[in-house]
């Protein structure tokens, strides 16, 4: 399922030590033709082909790969949640929905999600203004092929009514172990849903924070434009950083934390077996102290990337075979101890 | 405790009410409190997301409107799309603007969209209503007995509509 190919998600970006992800989102449907929901797998399938013909008469089309979810092992459906490429609920897509996935992964158009597209673009670190570039020509580009559903008054037209509008969901993914520490992302989540933001779990909806992992993301699509949403949560992202900052700089100077960091460092290094919840916590830990450079030598590319690859269905995904968990806790164990054994040697 | 709205069973529900600041209590049998409209909080267990969701849609229980408009685009009826949450397809939300409009406000907080127009749209407008113009222009002309600017309107309608129907597929 994973080729060897650059990914995007191999480097850390602007404000790497606590943004470690932008994604932008765009929601469009065809104009005239039914919600997905609302269609026949038949009709899916004529959908689909569209956007698979409108993408291909583009001269990079060959970046892309299309990717039929009825073809699809569950755990390579999975692995691409893990890796946000796809939606959980378009994991449970089958007959007629599918997914033009650019080769370093940075790019996924979900077709026939709840609506017929799903444009997505990620970015590394704090890089709102460029994934929205992206995702703004690309949908000019499918647009003046395909023409999507709009109207003056409410927007782009979606299936559901909390899309309309600018069919936007910017998010960005935080890494937040001191504000999570001190408790004080509830408050946070107050705070922000004045300004018709949103910060959840990793998963977004109902998912609970790994590894202190927030999403920051726009809720209100109509009456804003896509740059009053950005701007709102770049102001409220340079806050919750600068909060986060404040609060490592605290903790750091207790000794307990540099023993705290390095004993992470220690266990990913030596154990034999990690259950994907003690991978989280440790590598969390750990990440924080290679951005205040308490741990020499580790990048936090090395990080990404590894969180990335040792996510449950990723490391079956990877591997080509479904496993046990515990079968699960022994290969991660490994890859583990392999990556952060060899940026010690350089 | 008996019920202090029938005063013959035994009270089970509590129901504090606050509106506008003014706090009302009553203890309430099972069967006054469901008249009322209220259910055992434990038997909302078969929780439907669509109920939820359908409520973002839901009108007031004092507008009861016949359905019988439905979608042209996928035969919606304004019911479906309430109880479900969700629209049919793009046309839905023309054919009900009217009543679909306060829940979309009340979702979003604001309405009428400030953000990205695509250019096809604008382009389509413009010339949709180019086209109007000049089948207004040629009907009058047909009026007027003048068919030689007659036949030059009816090549640029035809022109303009190839042009439209070449875009859409």
């Amino acid at each position: 399922m994973k080729n060897k190919s650059a990914k995007w998600y191999q480097k850390s970006g602007n404000q790497g030590d606590v943004v470690i992800s932008t994604r932008v989102r765009l929601a469009r449907n065809l104009s005239g033709v039914p919600f997905p929901s609302e269609l026949s797998t038949e009709r899916k399938r004529e959908v689909a082909m569209r956007v698979r013909d409108a993408i291909k008469a583009d001269e990079k089309s060959s970046d892309f790969d299309y990717l039929e979810m009825s073809n699809m092992a569950a755990r390579d459906a999975l692995s691409m949640v893990e890796r946000h490429l796809i939606s959980p609920e378009f994991s449970q897509c089958k007959e007629g929905s599918s997914v033009l996935l650019k080769k370093d992964e940075s790019i996924s158009i979900m077709i026939n999600e709840e609506d017929h597209l799903r444009i997505q673009v990620m970015r590394p670190g704090l890089d709102l203004d460029e994934a929205y570039r992206t995702a703004d020509s690309i949908d000019d580009y499918l647009d003046s092929r395909l023409e999507f559903a709009f109207d003056d008054r409410l927007g782009y037209l979606t299936q559901c009514p909390t899309n309309l509008g600018t069919g936007m969901r910017a998010s960005i993914m935080l890494h937040l172990p001191a504000l999570h520490e001190r408790q004080a992302i509830h408050q946070l989540a107050n705070t922000v849903s004045k300004l018709g933001l949103t910060i959840r779990g990793i998963y977004g909806e109902g998912s609970k924070p790994e590894g202190a992992i927030y999403q920051l993301s726009n809720q209100v699509t109509l009456g804003i434009s896509e740059q009053s949403a950005m701007e709102n949560l770049k102001g409220i992202a340079a806050q919750i950083i600068r909060e986060e900052r404040s609060g490592r700089e605290q903790i750091s100077r207790n000794p307990r934390f540099e023993d705290l960091v390095w004993r992470s460092l220690g266990i990913l290094r030596t154990a034999r077996l990690m259950s994907h919840d003690e991978f989280m916590s440790l590598v969390s830990n750990l990440r924080v102290g290679v951005a205040l450079g308490i741990i020499p030598n580790i990048e936090l590319d090395t990080l990404s990337e590894l969180i990335n690859d040792a996510q449950p269905a990723t490391i079956m995904a990877t591997a080509r075979r479904d496993m046990e968990p515990a079968e699960r806790d022994i290969e991660r164990a490994k890859m583990v101890r392999s990556r952060l054994a060899d940026t010690d040697k350089t | 405790m008996l019920c202090q709205n029938c005063g013959k069973n035994i009270a089970t529900t509590f129901i504090k009410k606050t509106v506008n600041g003014e706090t009302k209590q009553w203890h309430l049998c099972t069967e006054c409190a469901k008249g009322q409209g209220f259910k055992p909080v434990f038997s909302s267990v078969g929780f439907d997301l669509g109920d939820f969701w359908g409520n973002l849609f839901a009108e007031p229980a004092t507008r009861t409107i016949a359905d019988a408009v439905r979608c042209e685009g996928c035969g919606h009826s304004f019911k479906e799309i309430a109880e479900s949450g969700r629209a049919g397809c793009p046309s839905c939300y023309t054919t009900f603007y009217d009543r679909l409009l306060p829940s979309i406000q009340r979702i979003h907080g604001k309405s009428g969209h400030t953000g990205k127009v695509p250019s096809g749209a604008g382009e389509k407008l413009k010339k949709e209503k180019e086209i109007n113009r000049l089948r207004k222009e040629l009907s009058e002309c047909i009026a007027a007995q003048k068919y030689e600017q007659c036949a030059k309107l009816r090549d640029r309608i035809l022109e303009l509509e190839k042009e439209e129907n070449n875009r859409e597929k």
